[in-house]
């Protein structure tokens, strides 16, 4: 699991960049990284590369370059934080935590853009970024055209002209907002017949505003395995979207109110079917709170206690095998944040494939990438975009019909890409292929 | 002096996007892979895209006394890389196509910037292989590797990048461009050029286009492992290995140190007793051959009182190499810089060299482990030290001098594979005499009497 954080007078690297310098001082510049750097891979300057940023950062700490310097900050935020080269490092350069503290670092020396001050505020407030995204689901259609089946949205004409130079024109597909998320959906307790056991199901907010038929999916899987589960109402957002841009109260307070909202449960299982809220829980929150006497206890208890639903599935309890025929080629791409964050990899193959009827394709590199990396996609839509093509092709070669993975996020980016770049592939969360599954045996398919 | 006016016309000719002058780029262009080295920043970036571009650039720099320094992917590991008189980074980056790949011939084509995994990759579907295989395959570049002249694991049995460049074009410090070479096995037409700029460091000319030469992927391959006791064991049946006529494909070696560091760092079960650790592997083209060879080998180190591992499926081999893979992982670990010589003897003083670099580390109070490539006389001594600490960095200084001494008086070189570049130019003259280094200069100034191309690597600069 995570490796040991280094506290200084009560702070972590979010509070204190000198404490990254151990991570940098790692470092041998031996440029592994540029095997896997999907910003590289892109731009093929060297300035993309996690070896150069380091770099950079070093000259921030010795005072060569300023932090806020636009060049400086244009730099660290052109990453994904895909995690991707620390699969690669030799010398296991934990670089996230490099681009978090300076990102934080930058927010505490000059403060926070207003915009995303702006945004970042809503979250500390529950009822008022649901009531928003909530405004923002009704309004969506004078911006947006549903395509068929009113499974994904495209901008319109005029909004498809405005927002182009950020890939929002009329062929950029995305999942709409739903008018009624998933948290309000269903129950806070389900209640299931013969029960073995308990557990809490953390949504995150992808999966209760994007993709509410996923996290319906998850639930309905959980049900069938003979598992009780709490969808606690009182949850937030993980954190990781401010996380990454530096805002460090706003996820600390997030954070704290999470664990709150699982302690309450009394439930000895947190379940995720998102790498980024996952990995939050695992990794983000301990080290975010390591300094807090009270927090950072129950921080690591829920990150032991926290599961990826493929994982749960597999290695806690023993999956009910599924007896509903799925007639379709499926290839699985590995979100960076469930793969490499989470080490989640062979868990959910298992489940595709213990599914009747269903062919499993490997694409090629698998774990590269998508592009999506949350905001970056808006931020760095073309980058994201070259990316985000490869993958396309990669998904193309198998000739599966559908693409699965294990993230929200991921399955945003590859529904814009595939249809730009690949086949249109139908692309879905994993879990949903399984809950189909069940869904057909009681059908008595 | 690279003012306004030279970025403008560097932007005309090779487009704005091609040219980078942000003090954070110039960061990112300003060191390589080598530890213990100074940083310098080069006034521009150029990322050509042709070799009529290189050409202009060239003719510019020369119009201008701007120094160039060509640059594949930035891993090698003498400093040859670092733009040491500020001027252009010439970076291939972009020239990365591979432009043809004839499996009738046995070759392929390639631009300078195509990374070695990438050609593998290409020629694969072939049954082909490059087989030049430097740590840093999945990044270094055909030109990069081809400058440096890189070797790796299988250099014993399959050489090294010149027994595999078989052709090339050539920008020179005058501008022009000469091609020499192609795709015949046999060619002594002229001096041969090919030799004479690989491994010549970006010092004599600038490589646009490479002929490379391909070989069949071996079929069947055997991995097996011996643990010794003694040094004298392990150097023994290095030498009983090539003296029963088997040539392996890879032969690494691993030291007391080194073994320990791994163990410690990644728990596999490897004995902290041991004084050597030889990793082993036979491949060829025939199953009967290469089980014969197998077999050869356990018996060598059976004979030379070795503990036995061997690999049955891939998965075994993979367990079999965590060690190896490790080496330099678990060593850099344990502090904040890992100073990686390449010193090279004869295999036949192995064990000779092992023993002295044990002793240097000792003599000089530091953390040293040496692993390498048994098979070929090339050791890896590496130095972990605190950049910081510059009593233990003087130290380190005073201990590679000594490696280095050694390694000549045991009839070796300076390095095997990593190069001269500006860390071991000061020792060229105990290997080469003052004769050796007036014909390297007298090379140098005819192809570039003006110290354009990389100055400061391989051939010290004229005092002005």
């Amino acid at each position: 699991m995570t490796t040991a954080v280094t506290t200084r007078g009560g702070k972590t690297y979010h509070d204190d960049l000198a404490i990254v310098r151990e991570e940098l001082d790692k470092c041998m510049k031996c440029g592994n990284c540029m095997a896997v750097c999907p910003v590289y891979g892109a731009d093929r300057v060297e300035t993309s590369v996690t070896r150069s940023k380091i770099a950079v950062a070093e000259a921030v700490l010795d005072g060569n370059l300023d932090l806020d310097d636009p060049q400086v900050v244009a730099m660290l935020f052109n990453c994904l934080v895909c995690k991707s080269c620390m699969t690669s490092c030799p010398t296991k350069v934990n670089f996230d935590r490099i681009m978090l503290a300076l990102r934080a670092a930058l927010v505490r020396k000059n403060g926070m853009p207003w915009l995303k001050r702006l945004i970042f505020s809503t979250l500390k407030h529950p009822k008022l970024f649901d009531a928003s995204m909530r405004v923002g689901a009704a309004l969506q259609g004078v911006a947006f055209k549903t395509g068929k089946e009113g499974r994904m949205i495209s901008p319109r004409a005029p909004f498809a002209k405005l927002g182009s130079p950020i890939g929002l024109d009329g062929d950029r597909q995305m999942p709409p907002l739903h008018v009624v998320p998933l948290r309000e959906r269903v129950d806070e307790v389900i209640k299931v017949e013969g029960a073995t056991m308990r557990v809490a199901f953390f949504t995150g907010d992808s999966l209760n505003y994007f993709y509410p038929q996923t996290g319906q999916d998850l639930i309905e899987v959980l049900a069938e395995n003979k598992i009780e589960v709490h969808i606690p109402k009182a949850q937030n957002c993980c954190g990781v979207p401010v996380l990454v841009h530096g805002d460090i109260d706003t996820v600390r307070q997030l954070a704290r109110s999470n664990i709150d909202t699982f302690e309450a449960t009394g439930c000895a299982y947190l379940i995720t079917g998102c790498g980024s809220c996952g990995g939050a829980w695992q990794h983000d929150y301990p080290e975010l709170l390591a300094a807090d006497p009270v927090y950072g206890p129950k921080a690591v208890y829920w990150a032991e206690r926290t599961y990826d639903i493929s994982t749960f599935l597999t290695r806690v309890v023993t999956l009910r095998q599924p007896k509903g025929r799925i007639e379709r080629t499926v290839t699985y791409h590995d979100s960076c944040h469930l793969k490499k964050s989470m080490k989640v990899a062979a868990e959910p193959r298992e489940i595709l494939r213990s599914i009747p009827g269903l062919t499993f394709k490997e694409m090629a590199a698998p774990d590269a990438c998508c592009g999506s990396g949350g905001s970056y996609v808006l931020s760095h839509y073309e980058t994201a975009s070259t990316i985000g093509r490869k993958k396309a092709e990669d998904i193309d070669r198998t000739q599966a019909d559908t693409v699965s993975t294990g993230c929200p996020a991921c399955m945003m980016q590859l529904l814009d890409n595939v249809h730009r770049a690949g086949g249109g592939q139908k692309v879905t969360h994993f879990i949903s292929l399984l809950a189909e599954s069940y869904r057909l045996e009681k059908k008595g398919d | 002096m690279v003012n306004q006016t030279i970025i403008e016309q560097l932007e005309t000719l090779a487009g704005k996007e091609n040219v980078l002058t942000g003090k954070v780029d110039l960061v990112a262009y300003s060191y390589d892979a080598t530890a213990d080295m100074p940083r310098q920043t080069p006034d521009v970036v150029v990322l050509p895209t042709s070799a009529e571009m290189v050409q202009e650039i060239v003719h510019l720099a020369r119009r201008n006394k701007i120094a160039i320094y060509p640059r594949g992917a930035g891993t090698n590991l003498s400093g040859g890389a670092i733009p040491l008189k500020k001027g252009i980074v010439l970076s291939f980056q972009k020239m990365n196509k591979i432009v043809d790949v004839d499996p009738a011939n046995l070759t392929a084509v390639v631009q300078p910037g195509v990374v070695i995994a990438a050609l593998n990759s290409a020629v694969a579907p072939f049954g082909l292989i490059y087989p030049p295989d430097p740590g840093t395959v999945a990044t270094a570049t055909m030109g990069g590797s081809a400058a440096e002249n890189s070797g790796g694991l299988r250099g014993l049995k399959y050489g090294v990048t010149k027994n595999y460049i078989m052709g090339m074009e050539v920008v020179l410090a005058s501008g022009e461009k000469v091609r020499f070479g192609g795709k015949t096995v046999k060619n002594v037409t002229a001096y041969d050029f090919s030799n004479l700029f690989v491994g010549s460091e970006g010092t004599l000319g600038i490589i646009t286009e490479l002929t490379a030469k391909l070989i069949p992927a071996p079929k069947y391959r055997r991995t097996m492992m011996g643990v010794f006791k003694t040094l004298a064991d392990a150097g023994n049946a290095v030498a009983g290995i090539i003296k029963a006529q088997v040539i392996p494909a890879t032969l690494e070696i691993m030291d007391r140190m080194t073994i320990r560091t791994v163990e410690e760092f990644a728990r596999i079960g490897l004995p902290v007793d041991a004084e050597a650790l030889l990793l082993i592997e036979v491949d060829g083209m025939a199953e009967e051959v290469v089980r014969a060879e197998a077999e050869a080998v356990m018996q060598v180190v059976r004979d030379n009182n070795g503990d036995l591992k061997t690999a049955e499926t891939d998965q075994e081999r993979d367990q079999l190499w965590t060690a190896r893979r490790n080496a330099l992982p678990a060593l850099a670990s344990l502090n904040n810089t890992v100073v990686l010589e390449d010193a090279t003897v004869p295999r036949s003083r192995i064990t000779d060299m092992l023993v002295a670099c044990e002793t240097i580390g000792k003599k000089y109070n530091l953390t040293l482990g040496t692993f390498g490539h048994a098979g070929d006389g090339n050791l890896h001594p590496t130095i972990l030290c605190d950049k910081r600490n510059q009593d233990e960095i003087n130290r380190v200084h005073k201990a590679v001098d000594e490696i280095f001494e050694t390694a000549l008086r045991f009839g070796g070189t300076l390095s095997g594979e990593h190069g001269i570049g500006m860390a071991k130019m000061k020792y060229l003259g105990d290997e080469l005499g003052q004769t050796g280094l007036d014909l390297m200069r007298r090379i140098k100034e005819s192809l570039d009497p003006e110290y354009i191309l990389n100055p400061g690597k391989m051939v010290p600069l004229r005092e002005a």
